[in-house]
């Protein structure tokens, strides 16, 4: 294992269903440690820690934005006017 | 000296030594100073206060920094305004107006900068650093150069030249950053991982937000140590709405004021409302949004305290109001014609979210109400163009009086 990430997950309502850290494992083989989470019918967040190879977690975070998932680092944005 | 004792995780409440870290490596909950107030009530007093310097720094005892070498342009003890033309205008009887229009490089982010560049140079880092298209640029570029501090803000590199003029005179390195808003908020956070430089609102975040706590205190301490029946306040991350909250909680423990029964209202405009969406929805879930929005200091889609702010609104039996874009323009219009106080687009936010509450009742006439003012036109001046609307003439005095014969 190479590089760790940590991101937070927003889900819309249509994918909370959807097995997406399963994924991040089998298809890119990205550990997810998660931290902290929230998430309900009508969607949610999931702040988590990833781990892996940084070719795979870049392929694997553009996956999941693909999917419709924003990825954020754990600070909120930082970017103040 | 610093009253403070450690950073404890807002979330799970584990305690970490003062160090620039801002996210607990358990849960990544936000890290928060820890006070010792007992200690602090024995060396402060009203009295006290009021012989301390005619700047924020009169309140150092509640900053989480050593005040000996505080990193100092003067900012705060800003104006308290009754605003009586405004007040009349809206249908109220005790309007007030905290004007933090009028700090040395014009907005309420040299509050909280003020404290971070001090905290930073206790850590000992030699660079200040910021991810900003306007206010906190400046902020930062001025107190770096104060302190002798380098400097680097980061823009996205389609941003406008002219939004970063005010920070540029002061000479920090400016990073245009190919790439949409999310990827400067990506890197930025990754280089505070990676550099040795204190990134204000990233690794100084714990201490940079304090800053916002004066905001409080001198509201209070100018209304006659009393706290207001209204805030209004606009929302941007949501950090200084809940340390104004903050602010006003430790002087009421500290028996400096009655206790609080402030109710918090937070204004954003339409493009750009996180917070106040998901607190007219009734949740503390904060869907991120992508701006577009002319109240560019408030624009954060992604805010770190948002779900903090909604917890006041609920705490404080608040509210969240929601102005059209077309109403920041007017705010600022109207609080310059009322008041003479020319605001940036957070002001007309401010202004208009508070004629929103007037006119739904939920700021009744006599109500004591204060509104934020956070930031200075002059900064935003393209938003109003179109009040520049000269009578033109001939170089008469007949021109001129047929022309004002023909307006009035």
């Amino acid at each position: 294992m190479g590089a760790k990430r940590r991101v937070r997950f927003f889900y819309p309502p249509h994918l909370v269903q959807h097995p997406v850290i399963y994924h991040l494992a089998r298809e890119y083989n990205v550990v997810a440690n998660i931290r902290r989470a929230d998430v309900q019918k009508e969607g949610g967040w999931i702040m988590m820690e990833l781990e892996g190879e940084e070719a795979d977690l870049d392929g694997a975070l553009e996956w999941v934005s693909t999917l419709g998932i924003r990825v954020d680092p754990v600070d909120g944005d930082v970017l103040e006017g | 000296m610093a009253y403070t004792t450690v950073l404890h995780c807002r979330e799970c409440g584990r305690e970490y030594p003062q160090e620039p870290i801002n996210v607990c490596d358990f849960c990544f909950g936000p890290l928060e100073v820890v006070y010792d107030y007992e200690a602090i009530g024995k060396v402060m007093s009203r009295e006290s206060i009021q012989a301390g310097p005619h700047s924020m720094w009169r309140y150092a005892e509640l900053l989480p920094v050593s005040a000996e070498n505080r990193v100092d342009l003067n900012a705060g003890f800003t104006p308290l305004i009754r605003a009586k033309n405004l007040a009349n205008h809206l249908g109220l009887d005790e309007l007030y107006l905290k004007n933090d229009c009028v700090n040395p490089s014009y907005s309420f982010k040299d509050r909280v900068v003020s404290v971070a560049a001090t905290k930073a140079l206790e850590f000992g880092f030699d660079t200040l650093a910021c991810a900003s298209t306007g206010n906190l640029a400046c902020a930062v570029a001025a107190h770096a150069a104060r302190a002798g501090m380098r400097s680097y803000v980061f823009i996205p590199a389609d941003l406008e030249k002219g939004k970063v003029v005010g920070a540029a005179v002061y000479g920090p390195t400016v990073v245009a950053v190919h790439g949409t808003y999310d990827d400067v908020n990506r890197l930025c956070s990754e280089m505070a991982d990676n550099y040795g430089w204190a990134f204000v609102n990233i690794n100084m975040r714990p201490y940079y937000s304090e800053g916002s706590k004066t905001l409080a205190y001198e509201v209070a301490e100018q209304l006659g140590w009393r706290a207001p029946k209204h805030a209004v306040v606009p929302g941007a991350s949501g950090s200084m709405f809940t340390k104004i909250w903050k602010g006003l909680n430790e002087f009421a423990n500290l028996g400096f004021i009655d206790p609080v029964e402030t109710r918090m209202h937070l204004a954003q405009a339409e493009g750009c409302s996180p917070i106040a969406t998901a607190a007219q929805a009734g949740t503390t879930t904060i869907r991120p949004v992508k701006p577009s929005t002319i109240a560019k200091s408030l624009a954060i889609g992604n805010p770190a305290d948002g779900y903090y702010a909604v917890r006041v609104i609920e705490d404080s039996q608040g509210s969240a109001v929601i102005v059209s874009e077309e109403e920041v323009t007017e705010g600022m219009k109207l609080l310059a014609e009322t008041e003479g106080i020319f605001a940036e687009t957070a002001g007309g936010v401010t202004v208009s979210g508070l004629r929103r509450l007037v006119s739904e009742g939920v700021i009744k006439r006599g109500d004591l109400t204060v509104a934020y003012i956070t930031g200075n036109g002059l900064k935003t001046q393209e938003v109003v163009e179109d009040a520049v609307r000269p009578v033109f003439i001939e170089p008469t005095v007949e021109a001129f009086e047929k022309a004002m014969a023909v307006r009035s």
